[in-house]
C-alpha cells in the first residue's frame, strides 16, 4: 500500500510539473496573511492512511479523479467565469456579452429565447408573446452575425444553452467563425444538447427520443473529425434539480443519461475514447454547503469508475468528468431579493470546493426577472471575490480527509448507485424517460419540499420566517416589447434577402438526408444555414420527417 | 353529494417549466378538488377548449417566460370568444408586482407571485367558486 501510495504521489509531482511548464502556476508563492506557506495538496500522514484511500480519494488529476480533474487545479487557472446571458435582440445581447468581457468574465454563454430553443422563428404564430424574452432570438445565421460582432471566436469560448435544435445553432456559429476567419478546427465551447433532460424536466423538446438520439450522436461524430475542441453535449443535472430532485437524484439521474449517450454513440458504431473525451456535465449548487460539494466530488468517481469498468475507455480524458455549475435558481426568493447574494456566495463557494471547471452565479433578481446589469455585476464579483480574496483556491480540494465530507461522498455515491441499477433495469435512461420514471420521482420530492416550506419544518429567510414589509422593485429589466415587431420584420427581410432557390435546394437535400438513417446531418444543415436558411425552416423538415414529441 | 370543485391547470406558451403547475396540481387535489392538467405549450384556445369541455369552475395558469402579458389575457378572450368568460381566470409564475394591475385589467382575477403558500390559492378558489372573493 504505501509503496504504490509513493509511486502514486511521485507520479502527482510529474503531472503537476508538466501542468506548470504549460501554465504557471498564478503565483511565485502561496501564504496566507500570517505568511504560511500554502502547499499545492495536502495528504495524509503515512500512518493515517487508509486501505482504500487510493481507490476512493487518490490524488488530483489522477483516477478515480475525486479530488479533482487536474493535478494542481486553480493553482494555475481559476475556474472559468462564465455568466450565462442574453435576452431581446442579438443586438442588445452582443452589448450585454462584450459589457461582462470588459468586466473580466472569460467565457460566454449564450441563453436563446424559447421560439429559437424549440426551433419557431419569431414570425410563427407560436412565438407570439414569446420573442427575446428568456434570451436572444435568433432566425438566421445574419441574427448569429450580429450577436457575435466584434467577439475574437479563436480567443473566446461559447457555451449555448441549446438543446433540440442544437445542430443548426452550432452550424451558425461554425459559419459565423469561419466567416471570421477562424476555422471550425479552432473553436471552443459547448453546446448544451441533451434532450433526455428535456424530457424530464425542462421541456423544450422537439422530435421524439430516438431521432433526437440520432442527431445527437450525428454531432458527436461530426465534431470528432471537424469541430475537436468543441464539447459537443454539456449533460444537465442543473434542470433535474430546479424542477424539484434531490442532490442524490439530480447526481444518478444526470449520469444515467450520460451513459445513454454513451450506450447511442457506441452503438451508432462510434469508439468509445473517439466522443467521450468531450463529453461535459453541467450541475446546480443550492444551499446545504456541504451536501453540494461532497456531491460534486461522488459524480466524478462514480463516472470514472462507470467509464473506466463499463465502457472499457482507455483515454484518461475519458474518465474525467468535466463540469459546469450554476447556482440554485430555485433556492432564490422574490422576498428580499439582497438576500440573494448571500446564498449564492455560499453555493458558489460548494462548487469551487467542489472542483468546477467554469461557473455561472445567478444574479439577486431572478426571481422576479431577467438581471439588470448592476445585478448581473454583483453575480460576476462574487466568483471574483471568491477567486482573489477567500484563498480557497489557493490548495486542491481542501475538503479531503474530513471525516463527514468523506462519509458524505461515500453515501451519496452509494445511492446514486442504487438509482444507476434501477434504472438500468427498467431498460435506461431513454425507456425510464418515456415510462414518465424520473418525472415523478422528480415531481415527488419537489412536492414534499413545498410541503416542508409551507409548514416551516424547512425556514427560507424571509419567505416563511424572517419577513418584512415587502417594496415593490422597481429597477428589474423589462424586454423590450417593440422587439418582438422587429425580429418578426427582420426574419421577413432575410427571407427576401436570399437566394430562395439555393434554400429549397438545401432544405431538399437536408430532407433526403434526414431519410437515410446512415446519413450524418450535420454537412447538410450547416449549408442550410449557409444560405440562410432559418432555424425554424430547418426544425421545420426534421418535424416532417421525425414527428414531434408531444409528453408523457 | 356535493360537487367536487374542478379545475383546470394549463401551461401557456412555449414555456417548459411545470414545477409550480405541478404542484398547485397536487395541491388542489389533496384539497379534495378535481384537477386536469393541460401539460405544455397550449395556445390559448386549447387552454379555453378545454376548460368547457371539462366543465371547469377555475381555470389556473403558470408561466415562467416572461411572456404572461400576452399570454394571460389572450385565454381571457378566447374564453369569450366561445361565450365561457364566467369561468374565473388565475395566475401565476415569475410576475414582477407592477404588471398586476395590468392582468387584472384584462380579466385575470387574481394573480399569485413566487413564494406563495399553496394553502392561499386553494382558499382562493374555493371563495371564487362560492362567488364571495373579494378584489
Amino acid at each position: 500500500m504505501s509503496e504504490q501510495f509513493h509511486d502514486r504521489f511521485q507520479k502527482w509531482k510529474e503531472q503537476v510539473n508538466r501542468t506548470n511548464e504549460k501554465f504557471p502556476e498564478r503565483k511565485e508563492k502561496f501564504v496566507n496573511k500570517s505568511d504560511i506557506e500554502i502547499d499545492p495538496l495536502y495528504i495524509p500522514k503515512e500512518d493515517q492512511l487508509t486501505n482504500d484511500y487510493l481507490e476512493k480519494i487518490g490524488f488530483p488529476g489522477q483516477f478515480p479523479y475525486t479530488r479533482g480533474i487536474q493535478p494542481s487545479m486553480y493553482r494555475n487557472r481559476f475556474w472559468t467565469m462564465r455568466q450565462y446571458a442574453g435576452f431581446g435582440s442579438a443586438k442588445e445581447t452582443n452589448q450585454r456579452f462584450r459589457y461582462l468581457l470588459d468586466q473580466g468574465q472569460t467565457g460566454l454563454s449564450v441563453a436563446f429565447d424559447l421560439p429559437t430553443q424549440i426551433g419557431y422563428d419569431s414570425d410563427d404564430d407560436l412565438a407570439e408573446g414569446e420573442v427575446g424574452k428568456v434570451g436572444v432570438a435568433i432566425d438566421s445565421l445574419e441574427d448569429m452575425e450580429t450577436l457575435l460582432e466584434g467577439i475574437p471566436l479563436d480567443q473566446v469560448s461559447t457555451s449555448m444553452t441549446i438543446n433540440a435544435p442544437a445542430s443548426v445553432l452550432l452550424c451558425m456559429y461554425i459559419a459565423v467563425a469561419e466567416k471570421q476567419g477562424v476555422p471550425k478546427e479552432k473553436i471552443t465551447g459547448t453546446i448544451q444538447n441533451d434532450i433526455l433532460k428535456e424530457y424530464i424536466a425542462r421541456g423544450t423538446y422537439i422530435y421524439p427520443p430516438k431521432p433526437s438520439m440520432r442527431l445527437i450522436t450525428n454531432i458527436f461524430e461530426y465534431c470528432a473529425k471537424h469541430v475537436p475542441k468543441f464539447n459537443t453535449i454539456s449533460i444537465s443535472g442543473y434542470h433535474i434539480r430546479e424542477a424539484g430532485s434531490t442532490a442524490v437524484q439530480e447526481v444518478a439521474f444526470t449520469l444515467a443519461n450520460g451513459m445513454a449517450y454513451v450506450d447511442a454513440a457506441i452503438e451508432s458504431g462510434l469508439e468509445v475514447d473517439e466522443f467521450a473525451p468531450r463529453l461535459a456535465f453541467f450541475f446546480n449548487a443550492h444551499n446545504n454547503f456541504f451536501e453540494e460539494a461532497a456531491k460534486f466530488r461522488a459524480a466524478r468517481r462514480i463516472w470514472a469508475n462507470l467509464m473506466k469498468n463499463k465502457y472499457q475507455a482507455k483515454n484518461e480524458k475519458s474518465l474525467r468528468l468535466r463540469f459546469h455549475t450554476q447556482t440554485g435558481g430555485s433556492t432564490l426568493t422574490a422576498q428580499q431579493p439582497d438576500n440573494n447574494i448571500v446564498r449564492v456566495a455560499l453555493q458558489a463557494l460548494s462548487a469551487v470546493l467542489g472542483g468546477t471547471q467554469s461557473l455561472h452565479t445567478n444574479s439577486r433578481d431572478e426571481a422576479l426577472a431577467l438581471p439588470t446589469e448592476e445585478s448581473a455585476r454583483i453575480a460576476l464579483r462574487t466568483q471574483q471575490i471568491i477567486a482573489h480574496e477567500s484563498g480557497v483556491a489557493d490548495t486542491v480540494d481542501p475538503l479531503a480527509g474530513s471525516y463527514y465530507v468523506e462519509q458524505l461522498t461515500d453515501q451519496i455515491e452509494e445511492e446514486v448507485l442504487t438509482y444507476l441499477e434501477r434504472i438500468e433495469e427498467m431498460g435506461g435512461a431513454v425507456q425510464a424517460v418515456e415510462e414518465g420514471y424520473m418525472q415523478r420521482e422528480i415531481h415527488q420530492t419537489a412536492y414534499e419540499t413545498q410541503k416542508k416550506i409551507e409548514s416551516k419544518e424547512e425556514i427560507i429567510v424571509g419567505l416563511n420566517e424572517f419577513q418584512v414589509e415587502e417594496e415593490v422593485h422597481e429597477d428589474i429589466l423589462r424586454v423590450d416589447e417593440q422587439l418582438e415587431q422587429e425580429q418578426v420584420s427582420q426574419v421577413q427581410q432575410v427571407r427576401q434577402k436570399r437566394d430562395q432557390e439555393l434554400v429549397n435546394q438545401k432544405l431538399e437535400k437536408l430532407r433526403a438526408a434526414a431519410r437515410d438513417q446512415k446519413e450524418n446531418l450535420m454537412p447538410h444543415i450547416l449549408e442550410g444555414v449557409k444560405a440562410y436558411a432559418t432555424v425554424g425552416e430547418i426544425c421545420h423538415v426534421l418535424r416532417d420527417e421525425f414527428g414531434e414529441y408531444s409528453g408523457v | 353529494m356535493e360537487r367536487k370543485i374542478r379545475v383546470l391547470i394549463a401551461k401557456p406558451g412555449l414555456d417548459g417549466h411545470d414545477r409550480g403547475a405541478l404542484i398547485i396540481a397536487q395541491a388542489l387535489r389533496d384539497h379534495g378538488m378535481e384537477v386536469i392538467y393541460t401539460g405544455l405549450r397550449q395556445s390559448a384556445s386549447q387552454i379555453a377548449q378545454a376548460a368547457i369541455q371539462e366543465d371547469v369552475d377555475v381555470i389556473g395558469l403558470s408561466s415562467l417566460s416572461g411572456g404572461h402579458n400576452t399570454l394571460f389575457p389572450k385565454v381571457v378572450e378566447s374564453l369569450k370568444e366561445k361565450g365561457a368568460e364566467d369561468i374565473p381566470v388565475i395566475g401565476g409564475g415569475v410576475i414582477p408586482d407592477e404588471d398586476i394591475p395590468y392582468l387584472k385589467e384584462k380579466g385575470i382575477k387574481k394573480i399569485f407571485t413566487p413564494g406563495t403558500p399553496t394553502s392561499e390559492t386553494v382558499e382562493f378558489i374555493e371563495s371564487c367558486v362560492r362567488g364571495d372573493h373579494s378584489e
